[in-house]
């Protein structure tokens, strides 16, 4: 197969972007204050969701930028401006800008336990927020204290750990960006294997005086996904071979790639695409009982929705899917493990989840964006009116015009999810037919998808 | 891999353009849905209002009818806005609000509070559905021929 990608890093001005040092904490130094600006008015603003800055920019305006833009375009784009671990990454450098010489790191440097190297604590941790996120998203106080336990075990994690422990095996939001990162259209990327095997330094993983090792724990030679690559472009800093690049590339190019297919990964796809399927049912459909349920926490109703909610993810929509897994292993008489076929089946769900994740969103983003005007001039919710906007009067964008975005977009997903599937079936070296039972559990779920958001 | 050859790629370009014109028909033809029994009818439809729910939170009528919808509010000030139709009315607990509208539009339309009223107020939404409901059945249609023409597209 010819390489079908465009090495971005040949235009001299991207090359001399991605390799300033000041690239990353320059996009820091604006993301930090907005996230410190959200937790505070979280603290000290107005407890109304809808007047408050912390609640409109972190769940309204980054939902919006990351599930719809930064997700599907620039995968972990985010991970690299995010502020959340960058005060303990300056910590563990001792530096804001500059590398110390040879790249050393200021911190206990304790190796995360090899039984914990894979993403099941990120998908607890998830759970856990998505439990508890009527609650979280709605209300400044609880959202704010639970950005700043974000930070303070991001910050900790720093201390004792070695680099970027936390976004890598922590983050409950990095394991789903991982995921669908795949699906981006660009990657950084080694340009020539043979000549990282000459280069016996590895300065993109230990580190040199030109930057640090891979924050993410990775060896850039050995890369071949998007899900763990943090895109800080460290390695382009410190390659002295000039043998890192970026790339445009096709979309999902990384769902060609079957090697390192994980159970947890596996069940990350499986939740966040149940999370998105009850979060459609709960938040956006017309069923009251529900959102008064989901918010009542610890109520007795509220431990019904809990078992419910922990049992679709982790059991009930798991186990349909494994039905369609064995169907199809049947149907194609594949030999082998069912637990691994159910594995490599479940990266079907990367493009089909990640598009239900954008049709809900374009169904709350678009009726409340302008909120965004009225928290801009009046953050706190106390009288202010800093730019004169404070007062606009919401005012819903595209409302009953939102399905024309989101049926093209559940469609994409779902053609995604189909090719994938039968992808997946000729790499087992069956019939194409093993994959119509996943096939048939995307169109299903798409179709429960467009009776909720229609 | 995809393969390249010329007559397999004529096939798949064959299923594509079968696909799109099938999804287009699906998107345009004329539907057997039910057609109202009725003729159009003026209908007044009362919706409570209340921290976080409308009461009903579905409301099902038929397209041509000429709704009013009276809105009480029965703890703080509600709005009852509809997605697609120009329709927003606003209540506060005893002063009730009126609005009448001629349900022209089919489809299924959430309407939702246009006053902010509290930690659950942007989901606070309801339903409204006009039958017949092509729109819904359109979509559900399109998608089962983009799920037949994916699996085709993809299936060599």
């Amino acid at each position: 197969m010819t390489d079908q990608r465009l090495e971005l890093t040949r235009i001299p001005l991207v090359k001399r972007i991605l390799a300033s040092r000041w690239l990353q904490w320059s996009l820091i130094a604006i993301t930090l204050p907005v996230f410190l600006l959200a937790i505070l008015t979280g603290f000290f603003g107005t407890p109304a969701g809808s007047r408050n800055f912390g609640i409109v920019f972190v769940w309204i305006v980054w939902w919006a930028l990351l599930i719809l833009v930064m997700l599907p375009f620039a995968g972990r784009l985010w991970c690299a401006v995010c502020p959340i671990p960058a005060p303990g990454e300056w910590l563990q450098r001792r530096a804001l800008v500059q590398p110390r010489a040879g790249g050393r790191l200021y911190t206990l440097g304790w190796k995360w336990h090899r039984r914990l190297d894979n993403i099941w604590l990120q998908n607890a941790a998830f759970l856990a927020v998505a439990l508890f996120s009527v609650v979280i998203l709605t209300t400044p106080f609880v959202s704010a204290l639970v950005l700043t336990l974000f930070a303070l075990v991001a910050l900790g994690t720093s201390l004792l750990f070695e680099r970027r422990t936390f976004c890598r095996y922590l983050c409950p939001v990095g394991g789903f960006i991982g995921l669908y990162s795949q699906v981006a259209p660009i990657e950084v990327r080694v340009k020539d294997h043979a000549l990282c095997a000459t280069h016996k330094e590895k300065t993109c993983y230990v580190g040199s005086d030109a930057g640090y090792g891979c924050p993410w724990l990775i060896f850039p030679a050995t890369l071949d996904r998007n899900t763990y690559c943090g895109m800080c472009t460290e390695c382009l800093k410190t390659c002295p071979l000039d043998n890192v690049a970026l790339y445009a590339r096709t979309f999902g190019k990384d769902l060609l790639t079957h090697r390192g297919r994980r159970l947890d990964e596996a069940y990350k796809a499986f939740i966040m695409l149940t999370c998105a399927l009850l979060y459609s049912i709960v938040l956006i459909g017309p069923w009251a009982i529900l959102k008064e349920t989901a918010y009542a926490v610890g109520s007795p109703a509220w431990w019904f929705y809990a078992i419910f909610f922990l049992a679709a993810n982790l059991v009930i929509v798991p186990g349909i899917f494994l039905v369609c897994v064995v169907l199809g292993k049947s149907i194609g008489r594949i030999q082998g493990a069912t637990r691994q076929l159910f594995v490599e089946y479940a990266y079907v769900l990367v493009p089909l989840g990640l598009a239900a994740w954008a049709a809900f969103s374009v169904s709350f983003v678009l009726i409340n964006l302008s909120y965004t005007w009225q928290v801009l001039s009046d953050p706190f919710g106390w009288g202010w009116n800093l730019f004169g906007t404070a007062n606009w009067q919401w005012s819903p964008y595209w409302a009953g015009g939102q399905a024309f975005l989101q049926i093209p977009i559940l469609l994409v997903g779902l053609g995604a999810a189909i090719a994938v599937a039968l992808r997946t079936a000729r790499e087992q070296r069956a019939s194409p037919r093993a994959a119509l039972p996943i096939a048939a559990f995307c169109l299903a779920f798409t179709w429960v998808m467009v009776l909720l958001i229609f | 891999m995809m393969d390249t050859r010329p007559r397999d790629r004529n096939l798949r370009f064959g299923i594509l353009a079968l696909t799109a014109l099938l999804a287009l028909a699906a998107l345009v033809a004329p539907l057997p849905v039910a057609v109202p029994s009725l003729s159009p009818q003026a209908r007044t439809i009362d919706v409570n209002a209340r921290q976080f729910a409308y009461e009903p939170g579905t409301l099902t009528v038929q397209r041509g009818d000429t709704i009013t919808v009276h809105l009480e509010s029965l703890d703080a000030a509600h709005g009852l806005s509809i997605d697609g139709y120009n329709v927003n009315l606003q209540a506060e607990p005893g002063k009730s609000a009126d609005i009448t509208f001629t349900a022209d539009k089919e489809g299924t339309f959430k309407f939702r509070c246009s006053i902010s009223c509290g930690a659950l107020h942007p989901f606070m939404i309801g339903e409204l559905n006009v039958e017949p409901d092509s729109p819904l059945a359109r979509a559900l249609l399109v998608t089962l021929v983009v799920a037949v023409g994916a699996v085709l597209y993809f299936w060599k």
